[in-house]
């Protein structure tokens, strides 16, 4: 690495951590003990006085953010389950993790909606696939999988249908690997095979009519009639899960008075693949395909945020490098790529949610492209990019941008990399942003369907937990860049996008906005790409496909398109045995954001239900996992 | 004035509009053809402009990753025409993140050991999710990603798992689909052969040096023995230069030596790759 290192993340306003923990350990000498398992950090609160700590830590030492709750399933190590919090000043700086352990028979742990209403969604979560109670949350139901699923899939003991072995690579395939069809296990098929203490005749999907029950429905028709004057009845609509404008299976139950809103429910899990138990089954390296699919508009981004929790994890080890700086240059320049190929989606799809169908999507689509061609002349595919390595890059940008003429295609493009490159960020993406700009920014049709829709106070948007441009266009200037930096950002000059009056037009302005500070980053990559031309992009020997990684945890966070995105990963393994993750978490920004979801749709009317969610803007891969 | 702000847009629509059809009528009937297509395709394009697929495709850069393909020797090779460059090592079906690789080792029929070579090797394309890791970590740049992306079929239940035949392309195919990548590849192996080949090579020739160097050292000391200890001198020597003799039982021979060296060799990356 050269001298223009970034800051290690740790060192940020580093003391201020360190004296809330000890302030609080002052204060809570009975509830409050510090982590000391090998590899980890932040401290143990007893689960009994989770509340009582939790707010002392948001209103006395300012940790308004909670980032990202998740829960872990310790049996055979500790047989404990636990929750992991990770929550953040919204001034900048390091997390203060915090924990709270439970047995795991009858696991209950206090809700913390109460001081952090953006643990709604993450505790239900952790209710659903760990089977955690949480005293005192308002509406703990299943959310990912179906009401009257049996068991709960996060926990080390369940095993799924089809399960070959707990960890990858499964020892059939190699040296006696006699294929066989997967469609042969197929779950309708005669072969599948449950494990023994699986209740078929559990399954039934009770969840319509806990969706359904306490919505106000139904007519007393005596009243009505009794009754002199007119009255209207509240209608339960259906949006979706099969819905044009819910980019996705995605569904919300709306109770209307009239054409307002009275209250909202958003349903999700119709993509749910269980994510992170496939990531807990793979290795280290199997993962980073995966994320791919998470936000599957987004790749390159996603890549990122798991190499930086699995470096850290890395760096506790002896034998880590860290990335090159080249490498790093590279990892900027794809993401913020990468940002810009999001905004012009959402913004395309947000005017088609707006009802103009098509002609802006088109427009912007059209601009993506030529940066999908890129992708896929540098990392092999226009949006699986699986561009990002541990310690470094997949491969070094080509010299050219060649379509080779062969069996299969005829038409042929050649362009060099940085003419290409150069051309298209000081030309054509300035330019089409501005084309968008004038093209939409001023339109009074846009104007009139979006100011003053669909408005998030800031405070509320810091409560929710929400991140990225939902939260900034709420007028907080929070970009994980810049308040809790990584790569090389430090070095970079860019400002954060920020806008004030969190409606659907603001987010759509900032959006417009970030797409211009990427292009400013960007212009400051050009120079660094070509001064490390010919430099490593890998550090360390790059044939390694089974790591080892030191015990511990770590919490990587990228400042994604969407928003902030976490990877939890703890490693637990014998450093003989195989290598997986104990533990790999995706705080998932399209899913965090949704949460008040509900409270920004109250009061409106119901065509605009679906702008709203536009402006959100969610990929439901990643909402789902 | 209220409706300025769309008559902006529809100005932008109506330029796209133009732009299109200029550009069309600017690049006539060339439009699909050579490097006035390329134009269209690059960052200076103006207008909307759609590749006629299938009529017309779109070359896909060298690092396109679909499917894989196992690399074979070319089918004229001189030496080993057909020979597969796969060792069975086994490391892209470990490294395979969804697990869709099968490989069965060959062995051999009388002493039940295992010999470098797939005896059946199975991707299931329907599983492969094109990430690339098979041809990333393959030691022996045996597995390759192609760039065939037509693979649709009517059946769905055989045909899209892929054998070893139709998974083998030849070497020479991977030098026409990925040039640059190739070159790289073989400056890093040394030759434009597979590994244990230029290893074998390497040996040989010095081996061969070796042997001159014996034969030189036995001529010297000829010069100054006795003429019957000569011929004890220069046994070894032919001895260690056996590649020239070429006789049927020196090829088995070497070929066993060689296809134990292959599985040590698998064997000992498995090994760093366990300890790395
Ligand atoms: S990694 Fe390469 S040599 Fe080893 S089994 Fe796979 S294809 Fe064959
Ligand atoms: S490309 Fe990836 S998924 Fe497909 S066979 Fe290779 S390693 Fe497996």
């Amino acid at each position: 690495m050269t001298d223009q290192t970034s800051i290690a993340p740790q060192t940020v306003n580093a003391g201020d951590i360190k004296t809330a923990i000890e302030a609080l350990k002052q204060q809570f000498p009975d509830w409050v003990q510090d982590d000391t398992r090998q590899g980890y950090s932040g401290v143990l609160v007893d689960r009994n006085h989770l509340v009582e700590v939790a707010r002392t830590m948001r209103d006395q030492y300012g940790f308004d953010y909670l980032s990202s709750a998740t829960a872990v399933d310790y049996l055979g190590v500790e047989d404990s389950m636990e929750m992991v919090y990770h929550a953040y000043r919204t001034s900048g700086g390091p997390a203060l993790v915090f924990k709270a352990q439970t047995p795991r028979e009858g696991a209950e742990i206090p809700s913390l909606i109460d001081v952090w209403p953006g643990a709604d969604f993450q505790e239900r979560e952790a209710y659903d696939l760990y089977g955690i109670t949480f005293r005192g949350h308002p509406n703990l139901k299943r959310i990912l999988l179906w009401e009257g699923f049996d068991g709960h899939p996060m926990r080390k003991d369940w095993k799924e249908p089809y399960y070959e072995e707990e960890h990858k690579p499964f020892d059939s395939r190699w040296p006696k690997g006699y294929v066989r069809r997967a469609e042969e296990l197929n779950a309708f098929g005669k072969n599948v095979k449950y494990p023994a203490d699986l209740d078929l005749s559990r399954l039934n999907d009770t969840s319509e009519e806990a969706l359904y029950s306490g919505m106000g429905l139904g007519v007393d028709v005596e009243k009505l009639t009794a009754d002199e004057k007119l009255k209207t009845d509240r209608l339960v609509v259906n949006l979706g899960p099969h819905h044009p404008s819910t980019h996705g299976v995605f569904r919300m139950i709306v109770t209307l008075n009239g054409e307002t809103i009275e209250s909202l429910e958003p349903v999700m899990g119709y993509l749910h693949r269980n994510h992170e138990q496939i990531g807990e089954r793979n290795s280290w390296l199997a993962n980073i395909p995966y994320t791919d699919r998470l936000d599957y508009i987004s790749s390159m981004g996603n890549n990122h945020g798991y190499v930086l929790a699995v470096e850290q994890l890395l760096a506790m080890g002896n034998r880590y490098q860290a990335p090159t700086y080249r490498a790093e240059v590279i990892r900027v320049l794809m993401v913020e790529l990468n940002r810009l190929v999001n905004h012009y989606w959402a913004i395309g799809f947000l005017l088609n949610d707006l009802g103009a169908f098509f002609t802006p999507s088109l427009y912007a689509i059209a601009e993506r492209e030529k940066i999908l061609d890129f992708f896929e002349a540098v990392a092999g595919s226009r949006m699986m990019c699986n561009y990002m390595r541990f310690q470094g890059v997949y491969k070094d940008l080509p010299e050219r941008i060649r379509g080779v003429a062969n069996l299969v295609n005829d038409q042929v493009r050649d362009f060099n990399t940085m003419d290409y490159l150069t051309e298209l960020i000081n030309e054509r993406l300035p330019r089409s942003i501005d084309e968008l700009d004038f093209f939409l920014t001023d339109s009074e049709i846009i104007k009139a369907r979006t100011i003053g829709v669909g408005y998030l106070p800031p405070e509320m948007a810091i409560a929710y937990s929400c991140a990225g441009p939902l939260l900034r266009a709420s007028g907080v200037p929070y970009d994980v860049r810049r308040a809790d930096p990584y790569s090389i950002y430090p070095e970079l000059d860019f400002d954060v996008a920020v806008r004030y009056h969190g409606d659907i037009y603001d987010r759509y302005l900032i959006r417009l906005d970030e797409m211009r500070e990427s292009v400013r980053i960007l212009k400051q990559i050009l120079p660094r790409l070509e001064r490390t031309q010919g430099e490593d992009f890998f550090a360390g020997n790059k044939s390694i496909y089974m790591p080892r990684v030191p015990l511990g945890e770590a919490y990587g966070r990228v400042e994604n398109p969407k928003g902030e995105l976490g990877y939890y990963v703890v490693s637990q393994g014998d450093p003989k045995g195989p290598q997986n993750p104990w533990r790999y978490h995706v705080r998932a920004p399209s899913f965090i954001n949704l949460t008040p979801l509900g409270q920004m749709c109250k009061g409106q009317k119901v065509a605009d239900v679906v702008a709203i969610l536009g402006s959100i803007d969610i990929v439901l891969g990643e909402t789902d996992r | 004035m209220y409706g300025l702000g769309i008559l902006k847009g529809l100005g932008v629509t109506f330029k796209h509009f133009v732009a299109t059809y200029t550009a069309d009528v600017r690049y006539g009937l060339k439009r699909y053809t050579g490097d006035k297509f390329e134009t269209r395709q690059g960052v200076d394009a103006t207008g909307i402009y759609t590749v006629q697929y299938p009529e017309e495709k779109l070359a896909v850069p060298e690092r396109f990753r679909f499917v894989p393909f196992l690399v074979v020797e070319d089918y004229d090779h001189p030496d080993r025409p057909g020979h597969d460059w796969c060792t069975a090592c086994g490391i892209c079906a470990k490294v395979c993140p969804p697990q869709c690789i099968w490989i069965v080792r060959a062995e051999d029929p009388v002493t039940k050991r295992p010999i470098a070579q797939p005896e059946a090797f199975f991707i299931d394309i329907d599983i492969c999710m094109n990430c690339g890791y098979c041809a990333e970590f393959c030691p022996f740049d045996a597995i390759k990603m192609d760039h065939d992306y037509e693979l649709a079929s009517f059946d769905r239940t055989w045909t899209h798992i892929h054998d070893k035949e139709r998974l083998s392309k030849q070497f020479s195919y991977w030098k026409t689909i990925a040039p640059t990548t190739a070159a790289e590849e073989a400056e890093a192996r040394g030759g434009w052969e597979h590994i244990d080949v230029i290893k074998e090579k390497k040996k040989k020739a010095a081996a061969e040096a070796q042997a001159a160097e014996t034969a030189a050292a036995a001529a010297e000391a000829a010069a100054s023995a006795p003429a019957a200890q000569q011929d004890e001198a220069a046994a070894p020597a032919a001895e260690a230069a056996p590649a020239a003799a070429g006789t049927t039982d020196a090829d088995a021979a070497r070929e066993e030596r060689r296809r134990k060296r292959e599985a040590a060799l698998a064997r000992k990356h498995a090994k760093d790759q366990d300890e790395g």
